[in-house]
């Protein structure tokens, strides 16, 4: 059984002119990833990637279709139990880090552990000199470089021993030496953790390092040609 | 090792930190509101509970006051407190008219006579007899006592007897010598007699404190006095030897067209002073509490308006797995967490307040407040404001609730 399994997934925004009022964005047949595995996906600005990422992650909640993540099918649960799931088996790295600028990188990673199994800061300690920053670990992220912080966002994804990792765009705020760099580690501590890695990017220098890529748009069959403009989310909580 | 357990409640309480510290103006202003609002709510609270009982017990021992014909309220606060003016003097013969009376007289433990008129640099002088400090308990099962080698005035001699407080503001010692001045209020003319302070009396936390104490013929006989008032007495201080009896001599002796008042008993007409002026403190709780509702306004407001800038940080607490009603509660809880503070810095604020307004107290009537002395306003008051902080916070912490992750968090690719 793949640790990800998506059938028939589909999302939609509310927009004017829209037939039905929503402008769909994600609609997705078929998706598996198995445990372990590392798969980028290539897509477009605009092309529905993060909003596929956020479904996933249970940060949104589909209009259809089923997410069966690790056994359990988060397309049917409520929010509080998506935000379990999430804390529990998926970390997430984001294009631009989104560490809390007030707290050191030892609490960013701390705080990846919170909500899910507890913080271990032994474990924490561990992350973060494995990504090289055993020196930074009292540095607030305004005291570290780009890809210092990113190496942070790296451990804090990692932090929760997740089942899942999902990248999106995780280079796309690095130069090139960096991205290079920081790609190679987050496949590297990825098979160390046995943690399966799920990537979005458009750039083609990110997604070469990859043996399996699969291109978005073939695999979403919403038109999201156009960078979509957004409104209120539909009535499902996020 | 896994701290399952209290880990996310530290992880919340080191977020709260963390937050109160990057917004440390607002959090100190805010918490400072609080403080004054705790500070007044306590000091006017305790205060006048505390003055409310302690004056009402105050009666240094005695049951009743004897006096001239007027009000019982000035009466008491003339004889028993040393403040006001005495509505004026009765004759000798009515103490000994009251003594002799076989129904007055066996009710009666004991009756001393007081006469007021001088004073020394603003300190009354009373004349008594001798039998005050000998004999009676101004509180049960206390005695004046001297300090020192002080000893009690002799009768017929030029000698005094100072509360300790007084002899202190004085720097009086025993053999210190002072020539009385004439009126309640000094500043008319020094008498010729020249008194020698022969005691200090310990402290009482009583308005005898405040008082010079003299022979009672040694101040009706005083120079410059009115001979043909050398009889007459201001006051008799009375100790009954049963409660029942007060009320008897009370109906009897304030019957009307009596020259006498009789003001029995002692703490009821207190507390009618209090009543007179109990919109003084509703006005001073009135006003602490509308300071406690602007400080939780700015709790509302300080919080409410840093949301903007704090989405980002909810909407990646909520991407690593943070419920709504987990930030919604840290929000809740920085709002506590300031009221807490604002409460604690309220306990320092009282302190102050209270000890400023517990020594004018003191100076003014020699009554000790001890505005420490358990109270239960020391627990409702900070938890109201605690209380008040916390719904202050309810509005932020919905706003928080309310951060849409997705579109805060990133990007759209």
């Amino acid at each position: 059984m793949p640790l990800l399994e998506i059938k028939n997934l589909a999302k939609g925004y509310p927009a004017p002119g829209a037939e039905g009022g929503l402008h769909k964005v994600v609609d997705i047949g078929e998706f598996a990833l198995a445990a372990g595995e590392q798969v980028a996906l290539r897509g477009e600005s605009g092309s529905g990637k993060t909003t596929f990422l956020n479904l996933v992650a249970g940060i949104l909640a589909p209009d259809a279709g089923e997410i069966t993540l690790n056994g359990v099918n988060i397309a049917a649960r409520g929010e509080a139990a998506r935000d379990r799931v999430r804390a529990e088996t998926v970390g997430y790295i984001f294009q631009t880090f989104n560490l809390l600028q007030g707290h050191t990188a030892l609490e960013n990673v701390e705080l990846g552990m919170a909500f899910g199994r507890g913080v271990d800061r032994a474990r924490a300690e561990s992350l973060l000199r494995r990504v090289g920053l055993g020196e930074k670990l009292e540095h607030f992220p305004r005291q570290l470089s780009t890809g210092q912080q990113q190496r942070v966002a790296v451990a804090r994804a990692l932090a929760n021993r997740p089942k899942l990792v999902l990248a999106d765009e995780p280079t796309g705020n690095l130069d090139a030496r960096n991205a290079k760099e920081a790609l190679a580690l987050i496949r590297e501590v990825c098979r160390e953790e046995g943690a399966a890695l799920l990537l979005v990017s458009h750039d083609e220098g990110v997604l070469s390092q990859f043996e399996s890529v699969k291109d978005f748009a073939e695999l979403n069959r919403a038109v999201t040609s156009a960078p979509l403009k957004l409104q209120a989310p539909t009535s499902k909580l996020q | 090792m896994l701290e399952l357990g209290g880990s996310l409640a530290v992880m919340i309480l080191n977020l709260i930190h963390r937050s109160l510290r990057q917004h440390a103006l607002s959090t100190l202003v805010t918490a400072g509101g609080i403080a004054l609002a705790a500070g007044l709510l306590l000091t006017v609270w305790v205060v006048k509970t505390q003055a409310q009982a302690v004056f009402a017990s105050t009666n240094s021992g005695f049951d009743a006051v004897l006096g001239a014909r007027g009000s019982k309220l000035q009466l008491v606060l003339n004889s028993i407190f040393h403040l006001e003016s005495s509505p004026g003097n009765i004759k000798a013969e009515d103490l000994e008219m009251l003594r002799r009376n076989p129904m007055l007289g066996g009710a009666i433990k004991a009756a001393i006579p007081i006469a007021v008129g001088d004073s020394y640099r603003g300190w009354r002088i009373v004349g008594t007899t001798e039998q005050l400090f000998g004999e009676i308990e101004y509180a049960p099962g206390k005695k004046y006592a001297f300090k020192g080698k002080g000893r009690n005035f002799k009768i017929g001699e030029d000698e005094a007897v100072a509360g300790s407080y007084a002899a202190q503001k004085l720097g009086w010692r025993v053999g210190s010598k002072f020539h009385p001045e004439h009126g309640v209020s000094g500043g008319q003319h020094d008498h010729d007699e020249e008194f020698t302070v022969v005691g200090i009396l310990e402290p009482t936390n009583t308005p005898v404190d405040r008082v010079i104490w003299i022979p009672l013929e040694g101040l009706q006989t005083m120079s410059g006095h009115n001979p043909m008032a050398a009889t007459e007495i201001s006051a008799v201080l009375i100790q009954l030897k049963a409660p029942t009896a007060g009320l008897m001599m009370s109906n009897m002796l304030n019957a009307s067209g009596g020259k006498l008042t009789f003001a029995y008993p002692i703490g009821s007409i207190v507390a009618e002073l209090f009543n007179k002026i109990s919109w003084v403190d509703k006005v001073l709780a009135l006003v602490a509490w509308l300071v406690a509702l602007v400080a939780a306004g700015s709790v509302l407001v300080g919080i409410y308006n840093s949301m903007s800038a704090r989405a980002r940080d909810i909407a990646i607490l909520r991407a690593l797995g943070a419920h709504r009603r987990t930030v919604f509660g840290a929000v809740v809880g920085e709002a506590a967490a300031i009221g807490l503070l604002g409460a604690a810095a309220g306990l320092a604020v009282f302190a102050v307040l209270a000890g400023i307004v517990a020594g004018i107290v003191r100076a003014q009537t020699g009554v000790a407040l001890d505005p420490w002395q358990w109270n239960p306003v020391f627990a409702w008051a900070p938890a109201l404001l605690v209380g008040l902080a916390v719904l202050g916070g309810f509005a932020p912490a919905v706003k928080a609730y309310r951060v849409p992750v997705a579109e805060t968090i990133a990007p759209l690719s």
